[in-house]
């Protein structure tokens, strides 16, 4: 394997090279390509079917993707106007339960730290849409959408983040720890997630089935050491493992220019090919990771993506954001490259839904959201009791005889 | 980008607008009209309490509120106490320190994550305008990596002052302090080389709602390393003199820093520079029937529960600030508790082999302290858990925890 990752990298520019001689007007301009991030650059070639359930293919821009030692993937993509109702529908309720965060943040009854995907919403889910529920999950502390999109509810996502016993992980982890079934969290340590995707990876393939591990970190993170010593060991193992560095441009307050010494994060897996993926559109997003999918699944290995995207708030929610970039800058990517309004207009532009029925989706997902964040209010904090204080510690049935308290009185017995 | 106000944001990371000097005026004056659902969700201290009040920093006698005060320090050189002083919070005393140290020693350097901005807690704030980008940067989020390169620099006689941005992050770099640093002295032998330049500052403990990665004190994991110097400075003054003293030390120096203290602790501060001595606790208050031995912030606790203890009691409690957690002085422990007889061993790290474990069993090795000792030496501490999103403030030693050992101690 290890030969072939050479012979691979080594053939490579041979290949570039001789392709640019063969052809040169259209290839160079072709190497030299970056990614856009234009949220509606797809098209149709062929009219809309009247069904909402048959397949038609859309054709995405030429500029969705980049590769490295890697063929592209089919920039045709089949869809349904069911699953683009979804998709759209799925992050108009990402951002409406981020603004509902946003919203409980400042009247301070979400406490603590507190990080919003608001402008990322076409990563999660065009993930979610590409991938089965059997396949899994693990991003960093950006999470919310994820958890959601993986099957958490918005009242326990929301109930989590206001510290209530029904929340996603009992009220006790908040913003950044959150888990539901196919999704090993929300990590708050930048880069930790990097190696356990890489072991859940491996229990995939240990366990059989075709499944995959999709395991997102930062461009910050992607400079952690753990996040390369993950590479070596998937491509080590050949394990079904879709490393994803989410670009939104800034780790904190630093540029990735400012941070990394190669800024092409899917190049970084070195001898993993990598896959820049357009992360302001869904369409890319889910053509690139069903790739991927079918990539690693057939036993080809890793691969690393890169999902160029953008964050409209900052790091967290004390951070304006505004402080390392112009706030032209954001409006700019607001206003011309949001992926909700770029799905939107694909959505109108080929007759997949009248302006009518989307103002109905708008509407229900928003009623949707406050009911779940109403309930979310409503739910009762943790009892404060020792039960509940020293639960989840150890295995529940073999626990120690007891754990201490602060004093030798609070020592807690739990045989009772 | 490199606007000092660039980061301030972060440097208000616990709460939305106004940190933890915002959130404790907020305690200190009733609770606004919360409704009862919220009212006491996370950290708000309990109505109509008598022992677990807010922390009064601007009363405390832990703080210097007076020029006087401050310069009649008798650690301070003599030079410095003819000195004049500066009202300072935590992290602008550690500015001072750095300043000092950067000004004083072209090879000290400060890095970390964001510390040209000034950091997370503002602690780097102008450093980098002042004495250059070239000594002082920031690193990519690399734990293991800035440890591991401060090592290195310091095994070339560097003095690297390297801030790990909380301490719940260090783990990655936990190797590196263990296996490298501590150890370099003794690996090199004969070449004489070591890390001994090092210095690693990180922010500590409880804030109010920090949750798991944002409220730990793990400094016991770093007691258990011979070779590492561990220290925890109590309040302004006290932190730009172990600081100075860390970076002058020859051995690597691990601060933490409590960040709960960072805004909230003012006191009068020398402007000199000055080095307050390592591995030498300080006798913050003499007593003669208990001793209370504790480091960082649970002192201003210790403080609140002696004094009501001694009102309503009508005993005398002695307060012991440890300082320097390792290796630290026995010697003072040792002696007060010979006095007194009793022994309360507060922090705010959870309980299960602490530093408090190793002070009690440290008294009762000594036969001469042993033999005076009158009851079982008493432990207050955080709960062996993790600590939760919610209630952090019942996670952690308070007033009334301690103020009830210091009786039991005393009944034994």
């Amino acid at each position: 394997m290890f030969s072939r990752a050479i012979r691979l990298s080594r053939a490579a520019p041979l290949r570039a090279a001789a392709a640019a001689q063969r052809a040169p007007a259209v290839v160079p301009i072709a190497a030299r390509r970056t990614v856009t991030t234009n949220a509606a650059s797809a098209r149709v070639e062929a009219p809309v079917p009247e069904s909402d359930n048959e397949p038609f293919p859309i054709r995405l821009s030429d500029e969705s993707f980049e590769t490295y030692e890697l063929d592209p993937p089919p920039y045709t993509l089949e869809v349904t106007k069911k699953q683009l109702k979804q998709m759209y529908y799925d992050m108009v309720v990402v951002r409406q339960m981020e603004m509902a965060a946003d919203r409980l943040y400042k009247e301070k009854k979400i406490r603590g730290f507190c990080h919003l995907s608001t402008g990322q919403e076409a990563v999660a889910v065009g993930i979610e849409h590409a991938i089965e529920k059997t396949d899994d999950v693990i991003t960093s502390y950006r999470c919310h959408g994820f958890a959601y999109m993986r099957g958490g509810t918005v009242r326990s996502i929301i109930g989590e983040l206001l510290g209530r016993r029904e929340g996603i992980a009992y009220g006790k982890g908040g913003s950044m720890h959150m888990f539901a079934k196919g999704f090993y969290g929300g990590n708050g340590i930048v880069g930790a997630q990097v190696p356990v995707g890489a072991g859940l990876a491996f229990a995939q393939k240990y366990t059989g089935g075709k499944k995959a591990t999709v395991i997102l970190y930062g461009d910050g993170a992607s400079n952690q050491g753990q996040v390369f010593e993950a590479f070596n060991m998937a491509k080590l193992w050949n394990l079904p493992a879709l490393f994803g560095c989410e670009n939104n441009k800034y780790g904190m307050g630093t540029s990735a220019a400012r941070s990394s010494a190669l800024t092409d994060y899917y190049k970084r897996g070195q001898y993993i090919p990598g896959l820049k993926v357009n992360g302001m559109d869904v369409l890319a997003v889910k053509a690139a990771v069903q790739y991927g999918k079918k990539w690693t699944v057939e036993d080809n290995g890793p691969l690393v993506l890169e999902y160029v995207t953008y964050r409209y708030g900052g790091h967290s929610m004390s951070d304006p954001g505004t402080t390392y970039r112009t706030r032209e800058e954001i409006q700019r990517m607001r206003s011309t490259n949001d992926p909700i309004a770029g799905l939107k207009q694909h959505i109108l532009d080929w007759g997949v839904a009248a302006e009518d029925e989307l103002k109905r989706i708008d509407k229900e997902a928003r009623s949707f959201v406050n009911d779940e964040v109403a309930a979310a209010e409503a739910m009762p904090f943790p009892d404060a009791t020792p039960k509940i204080l020293f639960e989840d510690i150890y295995v529940h049935g073999t626990e120690p005889q007891f754990i201490r308290g602060r004093t030798t009185d609070e020592v807690f017995y739990f045989q009772q | 980008m490199t606007s000092p106000s660039s980061l301030r944001a972060f440097s208000k990371a616990l709460a939305p607008r106004g940190a933890s000097r915002r959130l404790l005026r907020a305690a200190s004056s009733s609770i606004p009209a919360l409704s009862p659902a919220h009212r006491r969700s996370y950290s708000t201290h309990p109505p109509n309490a008598k022992l677990n009040l807010p922390t009064d920093y601007s009363t405390t006698p832990l703080l210097a509120h007076s020029p006087h005060a401050a310069l009649g320090n008798p650690e301070l050189p003599p030079e410095v106490r003819n000195g004049t002083t500066k009202r300072m919070n935590l992290f602008q005393a550690v500015n001072d320190a750095l300043s000092i140290a950067l000004a004083e020693d072209e090879s000290v350097l400060v890095f970390g994550e964001d510390v040209a901005f000034g950091g997370v807690f503002r602690c780097t704030g102008k450093l980098a305008e002042t004495y250059g980008g070239d000594r002082v940067f920031n690193t990519p989020l690399t734990e293991q990596g800035i440890l591991g390169f401060a090592i290195g620099a310091a095994a070339q006689g560097m003095r690297p002052v390297a801030e790990i941005q909380f301490a719940d992050y260090v783990y990655p770099a936990f190797d590196q302090l263990v296996n490298e640093a501590a150890k370099f002295r003794y690996r090199d032998g004969a070449c004489g080389r070591s890390a001994g330049g090092l210095t690693v500052r990180m922010p500590c403990g409880g804030v109010g709602h920090g949750a798991l990665y944002h409220s730990q004190s793990p400094e016991a994991l770093f007691t258990h390393i011979p070779g590492l110097r561990v220290i925890m400075p109590r309040s302004p003054l006290q932190a730009k003199g172990l600081l100075l003293a860390a970076i002058r030390s020859n051995d690597p120096c691990v601060i933490l820093e409590p960040k709960i203290l960072y805004r909230a602790a003012v006191e009068q501060v020398p402007t000199g520079a000055y080095a307050l001595p390592l591995s030498k606790a300080e006798v913050l208050k003499e007593g003669s029937d208990v001793t209370v031995v504790s480091y960082g912030q649970p002192l201003y606790k210790c403080e609140a529960a002696l004094r009501q203890a001694e009102k309503d009691l009508g005993v005398s409690v002695e307060l012991i600030d440890l300082r320097t957690i390792y290796p630290w002085d026995r010697e003072t422990v040792f002696r007060s508790v010979r006095k007194t007889g009793r022994c309360l061993v507060v922090h705010e790290a959870m309980v299960n082999a602490g530093v408090g474990a190793e002070v009690a069993a440290a008294i009762q090795e000594d036969p001469e302290t042993f033999l005076r000792l009158e009851a079982p030496v008493a432990r207050v501490a955080g709960f062996s858990i993790h600590t939760p999103l919610m209630y952090e403030a019942f996670n952690l030693p308070d007033v009334a925890r301690i103020y009830d050992n210091i009786k039991k101690v005393l009944e034994y």
